[in-house]
């Protein structure tokens, strides 16, 4: 996609925005350029910055979470038929199962605090991640991995060279499909049960305190939170896995 | 002695045994074509002389050494998918240079003394691909993919030089130039050649003993000399249509 594009698509979002709020004219919907106003105006004076990086941090702690725990397991049930016959049905059963359902259950079994959000997104991570690094790593040649232990590669070296980039993309597959669920199931576990996050931030300042700029503010940081995870995610497979867009 | 199999039986779970009390010998510097229907065990040899497979009664000897792992001086080139697609022809060809950082020549612990990279560019440049250092595999001809895999394991400094089918899926005058090339390193780099092919000409052109192997279980080698391999031109002989037509009528009777 061209840069120039993408800027046009922007634009056009927001003239459409603005043109609603012109027709609109009342407070529940401001234009962007009073929304940006409010975003900047909270980040610097109000705690949507505190609010923000605690979302943030939830976001980055479940991801490091489910790469550290999946990659390995996945890794492990790509590569030993036995293994995956012993777990794919369980896997089959729980993949399916929109996490964000189990978010009053996980509530009253972590209480209060950063656990229960940090749980709820690994979840939806860990069984995303854990399915296409098992699927890519059943799908290594075996003649790859011998020619390189005839190299004199054992375990670490095999790791190393064959099994960690055959799995990076999965990985960036995994998380590039799943990071907006995971910023969406952020923001209703943020609900509840707590006093810190972009999703209380939304419904203290919408539903509670009627400040509608604030709001926004909140609404926009979250989607530019989105935004960049996602992009950061597409710059990583840039870069780590250039191989795969060559012809 | 290269290579010597004293006895060695080897099976598949719930198959005959591929091998039964099978005994070859291979001398140091000789050039050996394995020939023989798929299904024969050639490439189980091939995998049993690298050290990655283990016969279940008798020995591999290489060097006058039982093999328990791979072993540092032995090259494996396989058909295809030997080479990582994520890495360039540049990091493919120096993957073993870099292994050998992680675990020294002995299989085990890298000796702090041990220089990586010394004759890489050599051999990039010696096989033509220096143009090509910085393209993945994906990018590149099947001759291309297979001098690389050649690169990286002559950067090596194998004594002995085992291919499993290695130009089997390349066009006429491609397989052509480098079964050229493989004998040209052969006697240049003083190796101890095992192809193992299905391909009668190949053998017949790559071999100067051809150990034939037919369905399981084998239980004595059947050699066959043909010691004008090494001949140039041996291709437009005679006594290269004359030795194709021998393999061929013994490939069938056994068939």
């Amino acid at each position: 996609m061209k840069r120039r594009d993408l800027a046009l698509a922007t634009l056009a979002l927001l003239l459409v925005w603005q043109l609603g709020a012109y027709l609109l004219d009342k407070p529940i919907l401001p234009g962007p350029l009073a929304a940006l106003q409010a975003l900047l105006y909270e980040l610097l004076y109000g705690d949507l910055l505190e609010h923000l990086l605690a979302s943030l941090w939830r976001v980055f702690a479940s991801t490091a979470l489910a790469i550290a725990l999946a990659a390995p397991a996945g890794l492990a049930l790509g590569q030993s038929k036995r293994l995956n016959n012993l777990f794919a049905p369980l896997i089959y059963l729980l993949y399916p199962i929109p996490k964000v359902v189990l978010t009053p259950i996980v509530l009253l079994f972590f209480g209060l605090g950063d656990l229960p959000k940090i749980i709820l997104i690994f979840l939806i991570l860990f069984f995303q991640i854990l399915v296409l690094v098992r699927d890519q790593a059943a799908a290594i040649r075996p003649e790859l991995a011998l020619s390189v232990r005839s190299l004199g590669a054992g375990r670490r070296a095999l790791f190393r060279f064959v099994y960690l980039p055959a799995s990076l993309p999965a990985i960036l597959t995994a998380l590039r499909q799943s990071v907006g669920t995971a910023v969406a199931v952020l923001y209703v576990a943020e609900l509840f049960a707590t006093h810190r996050g972009l999703g209380y931030y939304i419904y203290l300042n919408g539903s509670t305190l009627y400040n509608y700029p604030a709001m926004y503010a909140g609404i926009l940081a979250l989607s530019l939170m989105g935004l960049g995870l996602y992009f950061g995610v597409d710059w990583l497979e840039s870069k780590l896995c250039a191989w795969q867009s060559v012809t | 002695m290269m290579i010597q199999l004293d006895s060695l039986t080897y099976c598949y779970p719930g198959a005959p045994p591929v091998f039964q009390d099978f005994c070859w010998q291979a001398g140091t510097g000789e050039a050996w074509a394995v020939l023989g229907p798929s299904g024969c065990g050639k490439t189980t040899l091939l995998y049993l002389l690298a050290g990655l497979r283990f016969p279940a009664s008798g020995g591999v000897r290489i060097a006058g050494h039982p093999l328990a792992r791979p072993r540092p001086h032995t090259g494996l080139i396989l058909q295809d998918y030997g080479l990582l697609p994520w890495a360039t022809v540049r990091q493919n060809a120096e993957l073993g240079l870099r292994v050998r950082s992680f675990y020294g020549p002995d299989g085990k612990h890298a000796p702090e003394k041990f220089q990586p990279q010394a004759d890489l560019q050599v051999w990039l440049e010696r096989l033509g691909l220096t143009p090509f250092q910085d393209k993945y595999p994906a990018q590149l001809s099947g001759g291309q993919r297979q001098r690389t895999a050649i690169a990286r394991t002559l950067a090596l400094k194998p004594d002995l030089l085992l291919m499993d089918e290695p130009f089997s899926s390349l066009d006429a005058p491609t397989r052509a130039g480098l079964q050229n090339l493989t004998l040209e390193l052969w006697a240049e780099q003083k190796l101890t050649l095992v192809v193992v092919t299905h391909a009668i000409e190949e053998a017949v052109v790559l071999g100067q003993r051809i150990l034939l192997l037919e369905a399981p279980p084998n239980r004595q080698p059947q050699v066959i000399e043909n010691p004008a391999a090494r001949q140039p031109d041996f291709r437009d002989t005679a006594e290269y249509n004359e030795m194709v037509q021998r393999l061929r009528r013994l490939l069938e009777a056994g068939g």
